[in-house]
């Protein structure tokens, strides 16, 4: 029988031997033939991570950390590797249309072509990212998920000093300076971020990392040996205190203005407000851009940083500089008087004063004390007429000589961004403004701080050092140290700036002077229990063009002061805009700062004034509307004036 | 006496079939471990607590050998006396599933025992087989005859039924292999042409436009009459055979595929099918046999190495160590180990075969034709479907895929045939 069916079986034997030459073939082509099979798997498999090295953290001068990092995503996208997704899935996750993903997928192409990676979607919202993490594996090996860490700022506050990190710009990557750069890559855009960030940057390291099928790293490919290490960034030490910072923003809140404070002794400056301010965490993490056009067209400008960009009327302020020039180009000596009797009249048009009382600018001192505008616009023309200079020309160049080495006119060449110049009037300019013809009358209130003389809140700062020190000052700065630091960058800061030769006996009526001004003159509301305050008030008058009109604003409040009186720690500078007398507003803030320095606390007796400056509000009710942020008041954003004081005063 | 047992303990056993047996089970335990073993796993704790795939495999083995042990001490005139009473067992067992089987992964096929599954489908295979070799060799039988085709076919479709209705598909196409054996006893060879010509149409009526289909077969039948048409003159009915065939692809083409492809199969199932022609480009769909073939084309010639295939010890390749098993060896050992472990198969079959062979009762031939049809069947569409070439239909690959239900009926279809192969002398009805 079973011989019968014999040939059958070898047919059955054909089949099988068929069916396994079919498999046998394919397999050959797919295992020798085929080699993108293994390029597939190690697509699969192998992570190439490019590892962001952290980026430096930057500390206040008591150690704590302003601006540190956090952890977010991007997701990155390689156009040429983009096949079979699941687009309507992915525009679903990402909340955009269809239009919108070929548009990016479009520009990623254009700025970096098809084969590289370009950033598709930054800084992923937490919900965002965990809904694309579980579904990647179907919208691989074309999109991938990179982590990035983002800044962060734990106090909320010094977000003009800080600055921000933004992503690199094709057009900046056109430029050598950029070329360690890649496209998505973030850099410094302003203040120390940008400043610094050839240190706060380190390098970035590549690690290649075997992955499982839900991208969970495995751990490395080939035991590493492809990798390279990223380098930390470097950290920065300030000389900022962070406790100033946010007192000086809280103070400042719902007003325009600045606050500059600086150590005489080194130059390093201890708290630098701009009022208004804004949280800096609005400028990291996934709404930035649309954070930053809000902040950008708002009224009040506050990414505008008017410690070191805003110009203003020095006022007041300016009378000791110009007695410190009298004095060490010898036209005076400190026991001059001048006899005032309420306006100077010698130039043919009366300049007024606040005083009137015979004997009131007797002196140096009183002059100062008093405050006596008729003094100073009159030791001005002193100066810029003496006999040795020949002229007033030579005279006035020789002047603002003096004011340029006071560092006023010029960028001071402070360690963030943007500063700007001021002004300070030179001979060329006095001969272009007056078509060669003039004297010392023509702008003889710069002598008394107005006019063709306009300094920044910081310059003002650095003047009141220049007086502190008796004569010298460092360049105003925030970085003290670097760690690890093996670059050039502080150098200049280390420089003596020595800039007026009068002997200490001679500035002591200035600072004497400016002494009773807090003691008993305009500035008492700056005193400080136990502290010998020196001080000046400044009312600068200001115009602006308002409806194709020059108007008079109501005034500046400026306030520029050093304490203590012997062995100045701290030189200070305040201006809130448009807020009448500097001893109003001005001098108090001044004050708080000051004493906040010198004793760590504030004392209890000043709750009340500080209640009073949290709760004034200069900001135009126009503007107020106008200005749509609800975080204007920086690291006070949201807080009611007795939140504030709860965090200062224990009841 | 003692001493004569202990000859008689082996005597008889086919030992080229028991060593690529043994082999095949020890690369498959191999593939398991590589598909599960991470660095660092404690091996000796997780053998000891059943916690991987490749403990609980090794206890299954266990298991298997003491069934196989029983098997050998059985009389081999047990397996025909008892042949149609496991046959309705085993159909009792498929019926009672349909009842309070436990649904796993889609499929209604399992049954809970004690703290294991069990799939009774796996196991009525060795049923079916017995009962169409006690069928088949029975006095009564006379396999020219209409009548006895119908009924072979008939027990071996009943059983592949109740499984398709369990959603078990993988596993009910395997009773489709009994043809072959049915073959092998007589069934005409046409019957084999015909199923090849039926899965041909299939194909081509889901890769081409049915029209242009037509068109083809109308100017082949039309070619057709032109080249035999002294033929047709001779005989009439010739004519009407080649219009017949015609219109029968013309129908089934137009309309029976489609009809099947949307009303009959279901959606998952159209689209496994569609995954392996190429069709579906939907990531989702073709993402198994894609990755199964990443992992093997990347195997190379010489592979990767035993444990250092990333595609398969990281997850990437779904039911790792059941259905697409054949990815680690794949992977690990490439295509000079792919060619090795199927040469395994191919080795085992052909001596199934061989044994089938030298049978001289009609029972053992037709079993051992049955096993090695099974085992074929399983063999070629699981490595088919882990490189693209079959649609993925779940069965597992013999005696390598983990899984106790089919260790252990593969371990009794074999072991029953070494036992009747042993007492092939004596004459079996």
């Amino acid at each position: 029988m079973s011989v019968y069916n014999q040939p059958r079986k070898r047919v059955i034997q054909f089949i099988i031997l068929g069916m396994v030459i079919v498999i046998i073939t394919r397999l050959f082509f797919l295992q020798v033939v085929e080699k993108k099979y293994s390029k597939l798997a190690d697509a699969n498999a192998v992570l190439r991570k490019v590892v962001y090295p952290s980026r430096g953290i930057i500390y206040d001068r008591k150690g704590r950390s302003i601006l540190s990092n956090d952890a977010m995503y991007d997701l990155v996208v390689t156009p040429i590797n983009v096949k079979n997704i699941d687009t309507a899935y992915m525009c679903e996750i990402l909340q955009i249309d269809k239009e919108e993903f070929r548009k990016r997928i479009t520009s990623a192409i254009i700025k970096n072509g098809s084969r590289r990676v370009s950033v598709f979607a930054s800084l992923l919202p937490p919900e965002m990212f965990g809904r694309l993490q579980e579904s990647m594996y179907m919208f691989q090996p074309g999109f991938e998920l990179v982590q990035r860490q983002i800044r962060s700022y734990p106090f909320n506050a010094a977000a003009n000093i800080l600055g921000y990190i933004g992503e690199v710009s094709p057009q900046m990557l056109q430029k050598p300076a950029y070329s360690a750069y890649n496209q998505g890559d973030y850099l410094g855009m302003t203040g120390l971020e940008r400043t610094y960030e050839s240190v706060l940057m380190g390098q970035r390291g590549i690690q290649y990392l075997v992955k499982d099928n839900l991208n969970r790293p495995q751990g490395p490919y080939e035991k590493g040996e492809f990798d390279t290490a990223a380098i930390a960034g470097k950290n920065l030490r300030l000389a900022l205190d962070v406790d100033l910072q946010v007192l000086g923003e809280h103070l400042m809140r719902n007003k325009i203005g600045s606050i500059v404070a600086i150590d005489p002794r080194t130059g390093g400056i201890l708290t630098m407000v701009s009022a208004p301010t804004f949280d800096p965490n609005l400028l990291t993490g996934s709404y930035r851009a649309r954070n930053f056009s809000r902040l950008f067209a708002d009224t009040t400008k506050p990414l505008f940083n008017r410690a070191i960009q805003a110009g203003y009327p020095p006022g007041s302020s300016m009378k000791p500089l110009t007695a410190l020039i009298g004095l060490d180009e010898g036209v005076i000596t400190p026991s001059f008087g001048f006899p005032c009797f309420g306006a100077y009249t010698y130039c043919g048009r009366a300049i007024a004063c606040t005083h009137h009382n015979a004997g009131h600018a007797a002196n140096l001192r009183l002059a100062i004390a008093n405050s006596c505008n008729a003094y100073f616009v009159h030791l001005y023309r002193m100066e810029v007429d003496a006999a040795k200079w020949g002229g007033v020309k030579k005279g006035h160049q020789k002047w603002h000589d003096y004011v340029s080495s006071f560092g006023l006119g010029h960028r001071l060449g402070v360690d963030i961004p943007g500063e700007s110049p001021g002004k300070a009037i030179d001979t060329a300019g006095m001969n272009k403004l007056y078509r060669g013809q003039w004297n010392s009358c023509s702008e003889l209130y710069v002598g008394m701080g107005q006019g063709q003389v306009v300094a920044t809140p910081m310059q003002m700062a650095n003047a009141m050092c220049i007086i502190a020190n008796k004569g010298y000052y460092y360049l105003p700065h925030f970085v003290d140290k670097i760690d690890n630091d093996n670059t050039e960058l502080l150098t200049k800061f280390r420089e003596k700036h020595t800039v007026a030769h009068v002997s200490d006996s001679s500035y002591m009526p200035v600072i004497y002077g400016m002494e009773d001004v807090v003691e008993r003159g305009t500035g008492v509301s700056a005193k400080i229990e136990g502290e010998i305050v020196c001080g000046k008030t400044g009312t600068a008058e200001n115009n602006a063009i308002v409806n194709g009109k020059l108007t008079k604003l109501k005034n500046h409040s400026v306030f520029v002061a050093f304490a203590p009186r012997d062995n100045p720690k701290i030189a200070i500078a305040v201006i809130v805009e448009n807020a009448g007398f500097g001893s109003t507003y001005a001098a108090p803030i001044a004050s708080l700062i000051m004493e906040k320095y010198l004793h760590d606390t504030i004392s209890v007796k000043r709750k009340p004034q500080m209640k009073t400056l949290l709760e004034y509000n200069t900001l135009d009710p126009v503007v107020r509307e106008k200005s749509k942020l609800d975080s204007l008041n920086g690291a006070s954003a949201k807080m009611t004036s007795d939140e504030i004081l709860k965090l200062y005063f224990r009841d | 006496m003692n001493r004569r047992q202990q000859i008689k303990l082996t005597e008889g056993i086919d030992w080229p079939t028991m060593g690529l047996y043994l082999g095949i089970v020890f690369v498959g335990l191999l593939s398991i471990f590589a598909a599960e073993y991470r660095e660092g796993d404690n091996i000796w704790n997780d053998i000891l607590h059943l916690t991987k795939n490749y403990s609980r495999q090794l206890m299954w083995l266990g298991v298997s050998a003491v069934l196989a042990t029983i098997i050998w001490l059985t009389d081999s005139k047990f397996f025909t006396a008892t042949a149609n009473l496991l046959y309705a067992g085993g159909l009792l067992l498929l019926l009672l599933v349909l009842g309070i089987g436990k649904d796993v992964k889609g499929s209604h096929s399992w049954l809970v025992l004690g703290g294991f599954q069990f799939q009774p489908a796996e196991l009525t295979k060795l049923c079916t087989n017995l009962a169409l070799a006690k069928y088949l060799s029975s006095i009564e039988t006379d396999f020219t005859k209409l009548r006895s085709r119908l009924i072979a076919s008939a027990l071996v479709l009943i059983p592949c039924a109740i499984i398709i209705l369990q959603s078990e598909t993988g596993l009910a196409l395997v009773y489709f292999s009994f043809f072959l054996v049915m073959y092998r006893e007589g069934l005409p060879g046409v019957l084999l042409v015909i199923a090849f010509s039926g899965i041909v149409l299939v194909l081509s009526a889901l890769l081409v436009d049915k029209n242009i289909l037509f068109i083809i077969f109308s100017v082949i039948t039309v070619l057709v009459i032109y080249f035999s048409r002294r033929e047709i003159k001779r005989n009439r009915s010739r004519l009407a055979l080649i219009l017949g065939i015609w219109a029968f692809c013309s129908v089934f083409v137009m309309f029976v595929v489609p009809f099947a492809f949307t009303k009959v199969l279901k959606d998952y199932q159209v689209r496994r099918i569609e995954v392996m022609l190429g069709k579906e480009n939907d990531p989702k769909a073709t993402y198994n046999t894609r990755q199964s073939m990443i992992a093997i084309g990347s195997g190379g010639f010489i592979g990767k190495g035993y444990l250092k295939g990333t595609q398969t010890r990281y997850d990437f390749v779904p039911e790792q160590s059941t259905d697409f098993i054949f990815c680690t060896i794949g992977e690990d050992f490439g295509f000079l180990g792919s060619l090795i472990f199927i040469g395994l198969y191919v080795a085992l079959l052909l001596r199934i075969i061989f044994v089938a062979e030298r049978q001289r009762s009609t029972f053992s031939r037709v079993y051992a034709y049955g096993v090695a049809s099974i085992v074929f069947f399983h063999m070629a569409i699981n490595i088919a479907m882990t490189i693209g070439l079959a649609p993925v239909i779940g069965i597992p690959l013999p005696l390598v895929s983990y899984g106790g239900s089919s260790l252990m009926t593969f371990t009794m279809l074999i072991f029953i045939m070494l036992r009747l192969d042993a007492d092939r002398q004596m004459v079996l009805r």
